[in-house]
């Protein structure tokens, strides 16, 4: 298999305004590329609602997407507290978010879920303590 | 409905975005990204009475074509730009939350859930 294309973006964590801006920078990249809007849009809420996790929970990280020929891959690492029950986490509406948060738009326990819902795959590694790397794969 | 038709339902006043023509197949009324996130179909509208960066960026993401503050909410001129960047056209109006969804809904526009892709 040829090597993909790869991107990677800091995740600013002091910063909640700046949050998504690596996946706005996505979106602009699969666009030149030419894939399929709807193919776009999956990648880009997924990667954005993981973007707004890292910043709300875990001060930032990294992301990574790598474009390989048939598929998109979207790998965000941080080094925040780790989620200690993954399947809790996972529930729709479950959410450790703070208040103010909530007042800004998000915390409602949806961005786990969304991202599983928009992705083909998805896979969460995480350490209480260490950090959480979620990996997800979008088919083209 | 055209975006020039929510303007006049809701006497709303244009922020930003000079094509009003633009067809509107649905809305969603929320101040929960995530919710918009999760439910939003092709060419709607979001009614919101959230003011920060990140209601652009969710209809960016979502590749919607409108948004309307309702309470007389006034984004940034930040704001404003970004949205103008990505081809939104951005309202304010200062019908409430509740009256500004149900004067679109009366006058034929569905909720996102109602349409199908």
């Amino acid at each position: 298999m040829s090597e993909p294309l790869k991107f990677t973006y800091p995740v600013d964590g002091d910063n909640f305004t700046s949050a998504g801006q690596a996946s706005v920078q996505v979106k602009k990249v699969l666009r030149r590329l030419g894939l399929d809007p709807e193919t776009i849009r999956r990648v880009s809420i997924a990667m954005y609602e993981g973007e707004i996790n890292m910043v709300i929970h875990a001060g930032g990280g990294e992301a990574e997407v790598l474009i390989y020929e048939d598929n998109v891959q979207i790998i965000l690492r941080d080094k925040g507290p780790g989620i200690a029950d993954i399947e809790q986490a996972m529930q729709e509406g479950f959410s450790t978010a703070p208040d103010n948060i909530r007042s800004l738009g998000f915390g409602a326990g949806m961005g786990l879920p969304n991202m599983k819902r928009y992705t083909d795959d998805m896979r969460i590694e995480s350490e209480v303590g260490v950090g959480t790397t979620i990996t997800m794969r979008v088919d083209l | 409905m055209k975006i020039s038709e929510i303007r006049d339902l809701l006497d709303a006043e244009v922020l930003c975005g000079d094509d009003l023509e633009r067809d509107i197949l649905s809305a969603c009324g929320s101040d929960m990204m995530s919710d918009v996130l999760a439910y939003v179909k092709n060419q709607a509208v979001l009614l919101t009475g959230l003011v920060n960066p990140q209601v652009i960026r969710t209809a960016v993401m979502m590749d919607m074509i409108c948004i309307v503050f309702v309470r007389s909410k006034q984004p940034s001129a930040q704001m404003i730009e970004f949205a103008e960047e990505n081809g939104l056209t951005v309202l304010t109006t200062s019908r409430r939350m509740y009256e500004a969804c149900g004067k679109l809904y009366a006058a034929g526009l569905k909720g996102n859930g109602e349409v199908n892709e």
